[in-house]
């Protein structure tokens, strides 16, 4: 797949077509319906926009709104953007279309009225999109304007325009964080980063009403697509670092453990620390750590053993130091986490270790990072590898999940037989029907679960919503514990009811619990919940991709008898009479539905 | 004009995918297929990167065809 980031704005531009064509030639890509309301000229960053999401694996429709009306299409004549039927929308606003700007005379009490008149625009625009269609929805929050008219006191008087769209900002985050499906981009954060003396374009503006320099375009669509992935559960999951020049200063081996710069005593030893610092960050809000180092092992560990060594052994999901080539190493450590190696982010301050590994495992992202430590975590950060959707507990607890994996399965090793192994587990779950609670997660898992998926297909959380409601559908989740620690939601079962058959639509499961018995116990439930509705037989369908050869006979495993081939190659239809099911699941203790 | 003129036209070619396209100092958005509005604005954002001059308002007002764009150009670089 082609690498855009090596391309600068002019030749994205100018090669744009050429580019189309090349990139869309890709097989595979996932449509993608996408809606620009803009107020101001938006060609420029749709065709961006275009380029971006088709090397991002998908291949988007655009609806754009006509130059400037995006509170008329949004609000009053919306058929054409309800017939579009849209999966993203995006609304991108800049400070020129604010309406309700205070007056100088504007004094401290009147100013939260002009805060609640433009806010209450917005709300009418989202209010109207939530209504009409069943997507997600990023909205652009505001960059401070090119002028401050009153000097400092632009940012603290009342009549203060910065001051204005700094309080209109706080306002659409808290929007925001109570509306599920508005998602706001931070413009204000990416005009600062790359200053607005850079981003508004007025010879372009007055022009062509473009209001943005190209540069400042080519950032606001990468910051898109890196959301847009997020939302499809496409973001990077995995950090592999090197260690020595990487994660300390000099090499460990040559120098020995007393000699390596980290710590605070040096500035070289503080910014080393410094990158540790960042690492641990994204290890702490769920991205996992995974060590990949020319090294000896016991050497290679006695480093993160130093006493001002932020990073330990423990914060590593996967730690390999020995002389063998690094994409060997790095394919090993995405089999053992069972994660798609596409999902992989490779740091290290070798340019030959980088180019081998992108050339031989090309799925996996390699910034250029160089070799100056004090930069490592900036270029990192540019390239929006691990852009989060939303904070769910799940991620947060990530890491201590995969931790505890490696304790279960060394513990595997001493038990007679497997059934032995699964008893001492002490495993307990929760399978019931969807509650709104877990929506987010269980589209969260649609999008992102590629391995133990019979169907691969994804859904929006207001997807999963719509059919937790109706009852033509039964779905359910698993969340699974265990003595060592909650594994949290982990699988998802969804059929429709057609006639007297359940059609299993969907079935997955987190790898992090395979081998657990979990599927039985899924059955189980699911058999109960069609019981109840008075079928008489379950039809499941195995889709192969890529990636999910592993479940190929999960219907086999499961005592179905196969039905017939469908008419996509590889694939196949499984049915299971239900009248005389009995219960299996031996090893796991379901817990009583809170909710009955 | 010697100097800009192949670089101009390879611009063009490039925004327009017309790899073979022939301009003159005649042409214009009337004789040249698919030079519209949009790919006007990448025509001039390219030229104005490529060689890394800034038009003021006036003069993309009175710019009528490839002749005019190639002399603002030119005169442009004279200026730097």
């Amino acid at each position: 797949m082609l690498n855009l980031d090596s391309y600068s704005v002019e030749d994205l531009l100018l090669k744009r077509r050429s580019l189309h064509r090349q990139l869309s030639a890709v097989e595979g890509l996932r449509e993608l319906r996408v809606a620009v309301l803009g107020g101001s000229s938006t060609n420029e960053l749709v065709n961006l926009l275009e380029l971006h999401l088709l090397s991002s694996g998908f291949r988007p429709v655009f609806y754009t709104s006509e130059y400037g009306r995006f509170y008329e299409e949004a609000v009053h004549d919306v058929q054409a953007l309800f017939d579009f039927k849209p999966e993203i929308i995006y609304l991108h606003t800049s400070y020129r279309n604010v309406e309700n700007l205070p007056p100088l005379s504007c004094t401290e009490e009147d100013l939260p009225s002009y805060i609640s008149a433009e806010l209450k625009r917005y709300r009418a625009i989202w209010d109207s999109l939530e209504r009409i269609a069943n997507c997600q929805i990023i909205q652009n929050n505001f960059e401070m304007p090119p002028h401050a008219l009153l000097g400092n006191m632009d940012a603290a008087a009342s009549a203060g325009a910065s001051r204005f769209y700094m309080l209109l900002n706080m306002a659409f985050a808290q929007e925001a964080a109570q509306r599920p499906r508005l998602f706001l981009q931070d413009v204000h954060g990416l005009s600062a980063r790359i200053g607005l003396r850079h981003w508004f374009d007025w010879n372009r503006y007055w022009s062509y009403k473009l209001l943005l320099m190209p540069d400042a375009n080519l950032e606001l669509t990468r910051s898109l697509t890196s959301i847009i992935k997020a939302m499809f559960g496409r973001s990077s999951k995995v950090l592999v670092l090197d260690l020595d020049n990487t994660l300390w200063g000099g090499v460990i081996g040559d120098d020995g453990v007393d000699r390596i710069q980290i710590g605070r005593e040096t500035a070289v030893a503080e910014a080393y620390t410094a990158f540790q610092e960042y690492c641990l960050s994204l290890r702490n809000r769920g991205i996992l750590l995974a060590i990949c180092s020319k090294n000896e092992d016991e050497i290679a560990k006695s480093g993160l053993n130093h006493p001002s060594s932020i990073l330990k052994l423990e914060h590593f999901s996967c730690f390999k130091a020995n002389w063998r080539p690094k994409h060997e190493n790095i394919r090993e450590i995405a089999e053992e986490l069972s994660l798609g190696i596409d999902s992989f982010v490779f740091v290290d301050d070798n340019p030959a270790e980088r180019e081998i590994v992108r050339s031989q495992v090309p799925a996996v992202a390699v910034p250029d990072v160089g070799s100056d430590v004090t930069r490592y975590a900036e270029i990192i950060e540019r390239g929006r590898y691990f852009e989060p959707a939303a904070l769910l507990r799940e991620d947060l607890q990530r890491a201590e999940l995969y931790a505890s994996n490696s304790r279960r399965q060394t513990e595997q090793s001493r038990f007679a037989t497997y059934g032995e192994y699964l008893d001492s587990l002490e495993m307990t779950a929760e399978i019931d029907r969807f509650k709104p609670v877990y929506l987010e997660r269980i589209a969260q898992l649609t999008n992102k679960t590629n391995q133990f998926n019979l169907t691969t297909r994804r859904y929006t959380p207001s997807e999963i919503s719509t059919v937790a409601d109706d009852a033509n559908h039964i779905g359910i989740y698993g969340k699974l514990g265990d003595r060592f620690g909650d594994n949290g939601l982990v699988s998802v079962v969804l059929g429709s009811v057609k006639a007297s058959e359940l059609h299993i639509d969907l079935w997955l499961m987190s790898c992090r619990v395979l081998k657990r018995d979990m599927e039985t116990a899924m059955l189980d439930v699911l058999v109960a919940r069609a019981k109840e509705k008075q079928l008489d037989s379950i039809v499941g369908y195995y889709f192969p991709t890529v990636k999910n050869g592993m479940v190929a006979d999960h219907y086999e495993k499961l005592g179905f008898i196969p039905k017939s081939t469908y008419e996509i190659p590889g694939s196949s239809v499984w049915s299971l009479v239900i009248k005389d099911y009995q219960p299996r699941n031996r090893h796991i203790r379901i817990l009583e539905p809170i909710n009955g | 004009m010697d100097d800009v003129f192949p670089e101009v036209q390879e611009i063009f070619r490039a925004v327009l995918d017309q790899p073979d396209l022939v301009l003159t100092r005649e042409s214009s958005a009337s004789t040249v297929d698919n030079w519209d509005s949009l790919a006007h604005v990448d025509i001039i954002t390219a030229v104005q990167s490529r060689f890394k001059v800034r038009f003021a308002l006036s003069d993309l007002d009175r710019m009528k065809n490839v002749g005019d764009l190639i002399d603002l150009t030119q005169k442009k670089l004279e200026m730097k």
